[in-house]
């Protein structure tokens, strides 16, 4: 048996490592939930803004969590331009034509950074990726914790957005009732595109969280995109508070797994759990009854 | 305004003509040899682009190097052209562009990176008795199948095992047996679940204990759990197999959880001998040793080699080195054949005696396609460095072992 410290640590890892895919899941779902349509840019986007964030500290010296604010705003804007005048024209209003514009954007980005950067692995040599915050026995990583932090306080501030600003009514009318919101007077190409904005910044957030202690290559976006999809589907398409207990709990599971079976086998409680899911509450634990 | 004009114009044709004319005359008397093309298969893009990038630096230096040197003297001179074709890290994408190759005349094909995809470019090279010199893929299988076609250049799997395990043995009991108990770390595709059950059952014979084999999935998002696991047991070794990133993650999270066994020892790692990895955190990479390919330090073409990739800005690893003797070897298979004629070449290749390479490896032997001078080194990382410290004859080095007491 295990010692009890060394489940802790797990455990306590796994909530650090759920924070990140949570962010990167709380984009996904966002999408989904306004627009209906599973956006498969997603990975390549946060791989994109993976080495946005590296190239703010690389070339103009910003460290990643001051590259934060600014990145998401960019971010935003890319977001927007990407629905308003790329995704959504090319699209003729037609989701199976989205699938399709998300999928050719995804190879096409991923095909750019691999043309602008080379295949090279690179990570931001920085000493403060080293520290470490002492709890009792356990020794926790601090870009981890500022990054739970972090994503925790992004995940309040979208949701505080979608509660209380009249975009986010707009946005929530939109998703809820297109017509109905477009009678009075809501233009939906554009809460389409501030949706898809948002959505971008949560992956340049999760970008500036993830590099000091990860690495940055033109496929990185791959390894959260898959587990992602997983936390959406487990918290409920479209529900933010389920993107964030979907992740924190995928978190867990996959280290508790990965500490229990081994890491490759480890991987399997993740889709268990999905199955489970899917099986017994097909909405999603926060899922609206369809 | 006509008449100002026609004049010059006229003048001009004249000249041009008398020009061209001049200019063709040598090439009438002797014709210039046609170009030579030697293709290179690569993973450029997917997975493996950050391998296949490599390849191609060393495979371009070559080709610039003879060209340089007057080409192929046997042919009147012929230049080499490289035809570089895309693997896109797959096997099946390997065998298509083999057909492209075949298309573009190519005299042989060098590369393919990983064994999955050099098994499959080399049968489809076979079709064409297009001679086909593997540079990495270390799969016994590649060079088992009988393929008369198929060189492999630098040591399979067999070899590089044997060495790392009885370099293993010799480094512990030269420094009076530190290390008794070990961890694997895999991934858990073919190359590291093999190698890791061929270390757990050859280890113990050599009174090792092997506490634990913990794989690991590509790409992994997190090396934790393994820390954890790591600092529970305690090993006085670890042995990891992984590609490049996950090595990273494990090292950087090793040393965060202030993890530092006596030693590790990688066999055929992805960045334990890259020096991108030495450079971007010196401190996870001292003292990691790896049993792997490598240019020969003692080389002076291959010190001067790694001084050009590095100022072009770029991170040397051993796959520069190979991909640039193999172009070498078939260039000299090429002269020494006197033709691009592809049986004279496949002749030559196998024949072939070549020293003019930048491997620890003496001149090439092939038996049944295998280099049998082929071997593997250990490397260390050393004072931001990556040095040679076995076999003797090549080090550059003395090993560091134990680490720390």
């Amino acid at each position: 048996m295990l010692p009890p410290e060394l489940i802790a640590e797990a455990v306590a890892n796994g909530l650090l490592a759920g924070a990140a895919y949570a962010l990167v899941a709380l984009g996904l779902t966002l999408v989904y939930g306004v627009l209906h349509i599973v956006n498969f840019a997603h990975g390549a986007l946060l791989t994109v803004a993976m080495f946005a964030a590296w190239g703010m500290h690389a070339f103009l010296g910003v460290e990643p969590y001051a590259a934060i604010v600014p990145l998401a705003v960019a971010f935003m804007a890319l977001g927007y331009g990407l629905q308003r005048w790329v995704i959504g024209p090319a699209s003729h209003g037609d989701d199976g034509n989205t699938l399709l514009v998300t999928l050719g954007l995804s190879i096409l980005l991923e095909n750019a950074m691999l043309a602008l950067f080379r295949s090279d692995t690179r990570s931001l040599g920085t000493e403060a990726g080293f520290d470490v915050v002492e709890i009792g026995p356990m020794l926790l990583s601090r870009p981890r914790l500022i990054g739970f932090a972090v994503s925790l306080a992004t995940a309040a501030l979208l949701w505080a957005v979608l509660a209380m600003t009249d975009t986010g009514k707009a946005i929530r009318a939109v998703a809820k009732e297109k017509l109905g919101a477009q009678l009075s007077g809501i233009d939906p190409r554009h809460i389409y595109a501030v949706t898809f904005g948002l959505g971008c910044a949560c992956l340049a957030v999760a970008a500036c969280l993830l590099l000091p202690t990860f690495y940055v290559n033109p496929r990185v976006g791959n390894a959260f995109v898959l587990v992602a999809f997983t936390i959406v589907v487990l918290g409920g398409m479209g529900s933010i508070p389920g993107a964030l207990v979907g992740g924190l709990i995928v978190g867990v599971v996959e280290s508790l797994g990965g500490l229990l079976m081994g890491e490759s086998l480890g991987q399997l409680g993740i889709f268990v759990i999905f199955i489970l899911v899917l099986l017994l509450r097909p909405t999603g634990l926060f899922g609206a009854r369809a | 305004m006509t008449s100002h004009t026609t004049l010059p114009r006229r003048a001009l044709l004249g000249a041009g003509a008398a020009g061209a004319g001049l200019l063709a005359l040598p090439g009438l008397l002797r014709a210039q040899p046609a170009a030579v093309k030697i293709g290179l298969l690569q993973p450029l893009t997917g997975a493996l682009a950050q391998d296949g990038e490599l390849g191609r630096i060393g495979a371009e230096a070559a080709v610039a190097r003879i060209n340089a040197d007057g080409g192929l003297p046997a042919l009147g001179g012929a230049r080499i052209e490289l035809v570089v074709a895309d693997a896109r890290s797959n096997p099946e994408a390997g065998a298509q562009e083999v057909e492209k190759l075949q298309g573009e005349g190519v005299v042989a094909v060098v590369g393919g990176f990983a064994s999955p995809i050099c098994l499959a470019a080399s049968q489809a090279a076979a079709r064409y008795d297009l001679p086909y010199v593997v540079d990495v893929g270390v799969a016994d299988s590649i060079t088992a199948r009988g393929l008369a076609n198929t060189f492999r250049f630098a040591p399979g799997f067999g070899t590089v095992t044997g060495a790392a395990i009885s370099n293993l043995v010799r480094l512990n009991d030269a420094a009076g047996k530190p290390c008794r108990t070990v961890v694997l770390v895999h991934e858990d595709g073919l190359f590291g679940s093999g190698l890791a059950r061929l270390m757990a059952t050859e280890l113990p014979k050599h009174g090792f204990e092997v506490l634990e084999t913990i794989a690991h999935p590509t790409p992994a998002r997190d090396m934790n759990n393994i820390a954890l696991r790591l600092r529970s047991l305690r090993p006085d070794l670890l042995i990891p197999s992984s590609y490049y990133g996950e090595f990273v993650l494990l090292s950087r999270t090793m040393r965060q959880q202030r993890i530092r066994p006596k030693g590790i020892y990688a066999v055929l790692n992805g960045a334990a001998s890259n020096l991108r990895f030495v450079k971007e955190f010196p401190d996870a990479a001292l003292g990691v040793m790896d049993c792997n390919h490598w240019h020969d330090p003692k080389n002076a073409e291959a010190v001067a080699l790694k001084k050009g990739v590095e100022e072009a800005g770029r991170f040397w690893a051993y796959n520069i080195p190979l991909n640039y003797s193999c172009v070498k070897l078939v260039a000299d298979a090429v002269n020494r054949a006197g033709s691009a004629d592809r049986a004279k070449v496949m002749a030559a290749l196998a024949a072939s005696e070549f020293g003019g390479h930048v491997m620890p490896y003496g001149p090439t032997r092939f038996v049944s396609g295998q280099n049998q001078g082929a071997r593997p080194v250990n490397t260390q990382v050393q004072d931001g460095d990556i040095k040679v410290i076995f076999p003797e004859e090549v080090a550059d080095a003395r090993a560091v072992f134990p680490i720390q007491g």
